[in-house]
């Protein structure tokens, strides 16, 4: 799918061109969306965006794994990991956008 | 935490604006992501993490129930792989 990656920056531009707000304090902006998300998240609350999707919280259990280049084994410890979950709405929009283009290709 | 919760308090962060562009400001934000993965771009934001899209090809899948061929067609899924500061932060507090 060979894109492009967008960074903070290209979030803070949108928010220049469509909100009409200056470059700093719309990157301050992305940057506290960010930091919120994350402090809600690291506190083990999950986040639920409508219309984007929800970032929940999963703990695991300890299990055994082992070192693929020697083969031994080795725990792994208890774990909180994050999963996103995206929204139909995003899932629609996604396959609407890259089956066109698949489609003009 | 809701995405009002979140307007809610990026908004006593920034007493300057209305509430209603904050709500606003949000909502770019996060549509700038899906109009991203739509074009087939990625979105990295460091320490938080990156979403990606996957592509899974069309592929012949079978009704469990009757065991009858049906056809599935190529699709794209989005996928969000954690940062590395965030995947840390999540187990400091309980270890």
């Amino acid at each position: 799918m060979g894109g492009k990656t967008l960074t903070r920056a290209d979030l803070a531009e949108s928010v220049v061109q469509k909100i009409g707000l200056p470059r700093n304090e719309s990157q301050e902006l992305v940057e506290l969306v960010i930091k919120v998300l994350s402090e809600s998240l690291a506190e083990g609350e999950p986040v639920k965006l409508s219309s984007f999707g929800s970032f929940n919280i999963r703990q695991k259990g300890e299990r055994v794994g082992r070192n693929p280049k020697t083969g031994q084994e080795v725990p792994i410890t208890p774990r909180r990991v994050l999963v996103f979950r995206p929204s139909n709405i995003m899932k629609e929009r996604i396959n609407a956008g890259l089956g066109r283009r698949r489609a003009a290709e | 935490m809701i995405k009002s919760e979140l307007i809610q308090k990026i908004a006593a962060a920034n007493p300057h604006l209305y509430h209603r562009d904050v709500e606003r400001i949000v909502n770019v934000i996060f549509a700038e992501i899906v109009d991203a993965l739509a074009r087939g771009d990625r979105v990295e934001l460091r320490g938080f993490g990156a979403f990606t899209v996957k592509h899974r090809a069309p592929r012949v899948g079978r009704n469990p129930r009757t065991g009858a061929a049906v056809s599935v067609a190529e699709k794209f899924v989005p996928f969000f792989k954690t940062g590395k500061d965030l995947r840390e932060r999540l187990n400091d507090s309980k270890h």
